[in-house]
């Protein structure tokens, strides 16, 4: 019996090792989850109590005084509409290209690589680049070049998931179609799109709520408004920005402004997010 | 792989049935589609000017402090809008510690999880857990900034931050790292709510890639009498190796250039210490805290050349990650999509 005790140690060995290896995974997946609902808990929390109906129908106050959020709500909609509508026809358009008449030509996949680091590109850097394209220009701050930078971020979001979308429609459907003898853009819009519409709209409500939440781009393009403008070439309030500016501040009615405004930012994202889900998830 | 032919539209006018209509109607057709097409074709082109102009925007609006101060730049931390002399090499230093640190906190726990998630977790949670991770890697960098501002930031000075600096006090090198006094604020409380933001992208990442792991191989592996430890280094980690480290890069790459996150917390001190408790700056961090103020436009020029650096650095960075996750797309057996 002797020669088995190699044997059975490895065995307890390997089987001791599996289970510390299993139980730091957990440990990790717990540690790594806690973080997550300690920050989502001490959100809803602290911004649970600024959810009123001020928040919706007040200017964003001085200090010391009590208001709401109304023109940061509306500048944040208004640059997120127009930077959707200059960002989704490029972004559907390039996408198209990409995944239809480009393919695997060498334009193509240069093209796919740098889109998808513009993808993950420090957004301050767009910020920086609207600033020295519109702003320097312009000579001043605008909405509209808030918007522009906005639609820098949106184009690669949109591009990503169209071609994505596209390339998952077998090209059994084209054929047929063309060999019905439609030109490839019929082919396109009566075929492809269609059978890619929920893929692609699911891409442009991915890309809303990646702008909804980002300050650095809005820094230096649209700066910040403490009054109501509506005004697309004078400087904009935002949501992100107002956060941004409340929260460094020293005064307590900010800070609770902050916190409601941080709040109304995530449940958008996270809602805009669920949704696009939902939509995804039906379509397969 | 089958390409639409352009030519449909012209192939069917070649042989028209006799009246001239058709052939109008044809001509039209050849038009609109030649049209779209140089539409797409145009749209995709200006994904590609749209990063060239980035580059060239950056690179000629820093000029000015390359101009006037050149390599000196980037190999000194003066900081001196007084005196109008500027280097950089604090802030360089900043994102590459915090982003450094980040890295090695969140790459062991987010592979942790990913493990948890494709082999151990039972099959009812392992959806609901992925589907918060990914919601959570959506969830924007400002309130991760506010939370470490308002809810870690001085929670961590009353607690953790005493009991470590005590802790390590006796240590050698330690004992610099750690040094005192406790601000809440700093490097190291940048570098982990960093951790905390890109925890939930490496996660999610390396779930997919190890997800594209062909069923087999483990199998087999499995079958053999492995244990899950073993299938996972010997198999799995093998086979996954370039999307992991891809997805690791890519994660790299928004902890480097992340601004809103760090802005916050990191006190925007330009100045490297050998205390990773004392507040510091990184290159994002100092270009949100400073632009709208830089008066001179030397000061402008200095931190759009810091600009430039950290556009230049998350590009290598993010190439490199590229290239990696899609010469996995090209291994035998794995899903492409």
């Amino acid at each position: 019996m002797s020669d088995m005790a190699p044997a059975d140690l490895l065995y307890r060995r390997r089987k001791w090792r599996n289970t510390i290896f299993v139980s730091l995974a957990i440990a990790s997946t717990v540690f790594g989850l806690l973080w997550l609902a300690w920050i989502l808990t001490t959100l809803l929390f602290n911004g649970i109590g600024g959810l009123q109906l001020d928040l919706f129908t007040k200017m964003t106050p001085p200090p010391g005084a009590t208001g709401g959020l109304l023109n940061a709500i509306v500048g944040s909609l208004i640059m997120i509409v127009l930077a959707v509508l200059i960002g989704t026809p490029i972004g559907i358009l390039a996408g198209t290209y990409l995944a239809e008449y480009g393919r695997h030509t060498r334009i193509a996949i240069i093209i796919r690589i740098l889109n998808d680091i513009l993808l993950s590109a420090p957004s301050i850097v767009v910020g920086l680049f609207i600033y020295e394209l519109f702003v320097l220009t312009m000579g001043h701050f605008s909405a509209i070049a808030g918007a522009f930078a906005l639609a820098i971020i949106v184009i690669p979001v949109v591009v990503r998931t169209t071609e994505n979308m596209l390339r998952l429609i077998p090209d059994t459907l084209r054929e047929a179609a063309s060999a019905l003898g439609a030109p490839a853009f019929h082919v396109i819009r009566l075929v492809t799109w269609q059978a890619a519409k929920a893929g692609i709209v699911t891409g442009v409500l991915l890309a809303i709520a990646r702008i909804s939440g980002e300050t650095a781009p809005l820094l230096f393009t649209a700066l910040n408004n403490q009054f109501w403008s509506t005004s697309l070439l004078k400087p904009m309030a935002s949501l992100p920005i107002i956060i941004f500016q409340f929260a460094m501040s020293p005064y307590e009615e900010w800070h609770r402004l902050a916190w409601a405004g941080a709040l109304l930012v995530t449940l958008t994202v996270l809602g805009l997010n669920i949704l696009a889900r939902i939509l995804s998830a039906r379509k397969h | 792989m089958t390409v639409i032919s352009r030519d449909a539209a012209s192939a069917a006018s070649a042989h028209p049935p006799d009246a001239t209509q058709n052939q109008r109607a044809a001509r039209w057709l050849e038009r609109t589609d030649r049209l779209f097409f140089s539409l797409t074709f145009a749209s995709a082109l200006l994904v590609l000017a749209m990063f060239c102009a980035m580059f060239i925007m950056l690179l000629k609006g820093s000029w000015p402090a390359l101009d006037a101060f050149g390599f000196r730049f980037f190999i000194t931390q003066v900081w001196n809008p007084v005196k109008d002399q500027y280097g950089i090499l604090a802030q360089i230093s900043g994102t590459l510690i915090t982003s450094f640190l980040a890295m090695l906190i969140a790459v062991p726990i987010g592979l942790g999880i990913a493990i948890f998630l494709t082999e151990i977790c039972p099959p009812v949670l392992r959806r609901s857990i992925g589907v918060a991770i990914e919601l959570l890697a959506g969830v924007p960098s400002i309130i991760y900034g506010i939370w470490g501002l308002f809810v870690f930031a001085p929670l961590f000075q009353r607690t953790a931050q005493p009991w470590l600096i005590d802790l390590f006090a006796p240590v050698p090198v330690l004992s610099t790292l750690f040094a005192g006094p406790p601000y809440g604020i700093g490097m190291f409380t940048a570098s982990l709510i960093l951790a905390i933001m890109i925890l939930p992208l490496i996660a999610s990442i390396s779930r997919d890639v190890f997800e594209t792991v062909p069923p087999m191989l483990k199998e087999a592996a499995y079958g053999l009498g492995c244990t899950t430890h073993e299938v996972v280094l010997k198999v799995v980690l093998p086979y996954a190796r370039s999307g992991v480290v891809g997805g690791a890069m890519l994660a790299l790459g928004r902890a480097l250039g992340e601004t809103m996150a760090v802005t916050f917390v990191i006190g925007n001190a330009h100045k490297i210490q050998s205390s990773l408790f004392a507040p510091g700056t990184t290159i994002s961090a100092a270009i949100a805290n400073e632009f709208t103020e830089a008066t001179t436009p030397l000061y402008v020029s200095s931190l759009l050349t810091a600009g430039f650096c950290l556009f230049f650095i998350t590009f290598i960075i993010l190439a490199a990650a590229q290239l990696m996750l899609r010469r996995l797309e090209r291994l035998p057996g794995g899903t492409h999509s």
